[in-house]
């Protein structure tokens, strides 16, 4: 997964403020970044982009401290450095900006920006007044006018308490600024005096660490793009020299390979139609159809409402109006449980928060999601759950040392074939996966890829959501675009291409591209 | 033997060898490893009444640690167990002395604990209280409410056909009995029902089983309601061995509970547990409660001794836990 770097940006004349190189990173099951370099410069603001669990986080967290790299280097203005903790990061100049902002709302702004380094006044005693003096100094040195130093933060806007935020990390003398989906929870307003505040630092000599998957943003801010996939660096861009569609072509890959054995089988009558689904705030009025033995895949940005449609349609957060029939008879689904006995089945995409239960066996794991049919009188047939646990983990070739194994002790990719194991011991004829193959290792993707095909065969309804581009195009009959809660594309397997779904991801990005 | 078979059989082994370096099996052998240390420096601690003494003297606190143990494993506490029991001793032996039928006297305990635990289960699993804060509420209205109504009088004049622990079955006495059958049912229970797995699954990962149909409230409640009836019986216990009862609540009988529980494997994090180590645990800790006394230790350090007992469990999960995430990392 480690492409050579094919960055064709110039080499900028003095050391950047901060460089890491060939940076390898590796958690429990999952490789999170292998051989990944990134560099931001004084008076840049350099965007970080890639779909989620691209590494992006991880790259940051080891950029500000939180974590330390297995291998590769950190170079603080071209001398090599190490972080064993965010206060050594702190202390080099780095300042992170989370999206959950971590302030005291209890205190006022001018406490909050130099909580744990506030100015003296001898014997210990804070000096309130050259704190005050200080903090309004930051605020008119970004020019803003509508906020005071005695305001007391939990009583600010979100926009404003991220300014907050800044100026923290400003008063920390900070060179390197990392801000992690800073326009998340903002406003259009809020936006645009963000947007001017990173110009102010930009001008200043401040080096941006921006991150985001909103490409119009990118256009709109960065001066350089670096691109993260699946843990791997792509490459990186100057943003006057590239475009949308190459962005997005660098985060969704280009690899459409064999590794998708996706085999033809007929398709029959529909299994689910749903007809204007709406759920607030992420699905705004959605129609669906799903056959039997067809693979739908639900491409779009993250952000875009697939696993919140995925949710809705398995009851999890119920449908507020709209109308859903499964094979062919109008049903309500208020429920995971009531969708369930319906023979809907769903993989959530956080199989650790949602789908195992890790201190529990694989057998154990096997059998939860069938402990009513495998039950007389409350009491388990322990034969039948062996057998069914020792079927699903030869079917789905899981590799444990026995049924007993504790299923938290596997790789990740054993873990998702036991998650998906679980749910086809119902016999599902609809059949919902949500990332079914992220942060798995290519064996385990071939495999779960192989296992979908096979059950399409046997006439089950799939309806995947991946962030995969080649995944979706790969294992997929019909694929449809969603952006905004709604569904903006529709393309059959002959007509879907890594251009045309592209394209009807980014939607608003493509305009700015045209107006480029 | 096909090689499917020997390998079938290997696994089965090896499944075998690990049940038996398991938390129970390594209690087992402390109770008796213990017993022949103890009993090398002193006889008389071997001798038939004095273990007899120990068994019936704390089989209430193995029987109300079966009930604390799947509230724990369910990813849930309980301090107010002994508040509750003391309170539920009170009930019993009023309603005993005021002449009601001794079956009424025996069976009320049960009710009111099944109703008051099944309500704090509720609390807990519906108004997503954690149960630490619920149960220290109830903690303070048992115990205060407690002494405010009977002014702290003792109960006595009790009559003689209250005394359930008194009888015995086959020469065994009936608080032992009660212990093993106890201990036996629940055990089979949580092993092999859906309702016991979902206990399980549910401290484990309460999200996962929700998706996979288990019900983590109604699982929440029905565990705290069983807590309650294992609590009621051990009133029972308690209170029909006591001459006196003194309408006050056992001290620092919520942490002994706890202590058997978390010794006897039960995970503090949940998910991780069984009935048969709390029962061994509990043993344990009275053992060496009375062996002190037997090799001339101040009782005193009964408390500390078992405070390290704790963090020494405790210690030894993590180190266990960490050298599995080591293992896994490496991989």
């Amino acid at each position: 997964m480690s492409a050579p770097p094919e960055t064709d940006v110039a080499p900028g004349p003095a050391a950047p403020l901060l460089e890491v190189r060939d940076i390898e990173k590796t958690f429990p099951g999952v490789r999170a970044l292998s051989g990944v370099s990134f560099e931001v410069r004084a008076g840049e603001v350099h965007a970080l982009l890639g779909e989620n669990g691209a590494g992006k986080s991880t790259l940051i967290k080891i950029i500000s401290g939180v974590y330390e790299p297995d291998g590769g280097s950190i170079l603080i203005g071209g001398r090599e450095t190490r972080f064993t903790s965010p206060e050594d990061a702190k202390r080099a100049g780095v300042a992170t900006i989370y999206q959950e902002l971590l302030l005291f709302p209890e205190l006022t702004v001018a406490e909050n920006i130099f909580l744990g380094h506030a100015p003296r006044a001898g014997m210990g005693r804070i000096d309130w007044r050259a704190m005050r003096a200080r903090a309004e100094a930051l605020l008119a040195s970004l020019e803003i006018d509508d906020l005071a130093a005695n305001q007391v933060v939990g009583a600010l806007s979100v926009g404003n308490r991220q300014r907050v935020e800044i100026l923290r990390a400003l008063s920390h003398d900070a060179r390197i600024l990392i801000m992690d989906e800073p326009t998340a929870a903002l406003t259009e307003s809020d936006v645009t005096r963000l947007f001017d505040i990173v110009r102010r630092l930009r001008a200043r000599g401040v080096g941006i660490v921006y991150i985001s998957h909103r490409l119009d943003e990118i256009f709109a801010i960065g001066d350089r793009v670096t691109v993260l996939r699946d843990g791997a660096y792509v490459g990186a861009r100057n943003v006057a020299d590239t475009n949308a569609s190459e962005l997005v072509q660098m985060m969704v890959g280009r690899r459409i390979d064999n590794l998708f054995p996706k085999t033809t089988v007929p398709i029959g009558a529909p299994v689910l139609e749903a007809r204007d689904i709406v759920r607030h705030p992420m699905t705004k009025s959605v129609s669906l159809t799903v056959r039997a033995g067809e693979i739908v895949g639900l491409a779009g940005l993250v952000g875009s409402g697939r696993s919140e449609l995925a949710q809705t349609l398995f009851g999890i957060t119920p449908a507020e109006s709209g109308e859903i029939r499964l094979m062919g008879e109008g049903v309500t689904i208020r429920s995971a449980e009531g969708a369930r006995s319906k023979g809907i089945a769903y993989v959530p995409e956080d199989r650790g928060v949602q789908g195992l239960v890790r201190p529990m066996s694989v057998l154990h794991n096997f059998s939860l999601a069938a402990l009513g049919a495998l039950s007389r009188a409350g009491f388990i047939d322990r034969g039948a759950e062996r057998r069914m646990a020792e079927e699903g983990v030869q079917r789905f070739r899981v590799k444990t040392s026995s049924v007993e194994e504790i299923a938290g002790r596997l790789s990740g990719g054993n873990q998702q074939k036991i998650v998906l194991g679980k749910w086809l011991a119902n016999n599902p004829k609809l059949l919902i996966l949500d990332e079914p193959t992220r942060g798995i290792d290519v064996g385990a993707k071939a495999e779960i890829h192989r296992l979908m095909s096979e059950l399409a065969g046997a006439g089950v309804a799939i309806l995947m959501i991946s962030s995969e581009l080649p995944e979706v195009l790969g294992m997929s009959d019909r694929v449809l675009v969603m952006r905004e809660g709604r569904f903006v594309a529709e393309f059959d397997r002959a007509h879907a291409t890594s251009e045309t779904v592209g394209a009807a991801m980014m939607g608003e990005a493509a305009s700015v591209e045209r107006a480029a | 033997m096909s090689a499917a078979a020997i390998a079938g059989a290997a696994r089965a082994q090896s499944g075998g060898l690990r049940r038996f370096a398991s938390q129970e099996a390594l209690l087992a052998l402390a109770v008796i490893g213990l017993a022949v240390v103890v009993g090398f420096i002193n006889p008389r601690f071997l001798a038939t009444r004095n273990l007899s003494d120990l068994l019936l003297g704390n089989a209430y606190i193995a029987i109300a640690a079966i009930g604390m143990s799947m509230v724990i494993i369910s990813g849930n506490i309980d301090i107010s167990v002994g508040a509750l029991i003391g309170v539920l001793a009170t009930i019993s032996g009023s309603l005993a002395v005021a002449g009601a039928p001794i079956l009424v006297s025996w069976l009320v305990p049960l009710v009111l604990g099944v109703a008051v635990m099944a309500a704090q289960g509720a609390v807990v699993a519906y108004l997503r209280i954690p149960a630490i804060v619920v149960t220290l509420g109830m903690l303070s209205i048992l115990k205060g409410g407690l002494i405010s109504v009977t002014g702290g009088k003792w109960i006595t004049d009790l009559p003689q056909n209250f005394h359930l622990a008194d009888l015995s079955f086959l020469n065994v006495p009936m608080p032992v009995v009660i212990m093993v059958l106890a201990t036996a049912l629940a055990a089979v229970w949580m092993r092999y029902s859906a309702s016991g797995r979902a206990i399980y699954a549910t401290g484990g990962n309460a999200e996962a089983a929700r998706l996979c149909g288990v019900n983590p409230q109604r699982t929440v409640v029905m565990v705290f309601a069983l807590h309650g009836f294992f609590a009621g019986i051990a009133t029972l216990v308690y209170a029909t061995q006591l001459r006196v009862i003194q309408s006050t609540t056992p001290p620092g009988l919520e942490l002994t509970v706890i202590t058997a529980s978390v010794v006897g494997g039960v995970s503090i994090l949940g998910g991780v547990g069984t009935v048969v180590g709390s029962t061994l645990a509990a043993i344990l800790i009275a053992e060496i409660t009375s062996a002190l006394v037997f090799i001339n230790v101040s009782p005193y350090w009964t408390d500390a001794l078992r405070g390290g007992l704790i963090l020494a469990t405790v210690i030894a999960d993590i180190l266990r836990r960490q050298r599995r995430a080591a293992r896994g990392w490496s991989k």
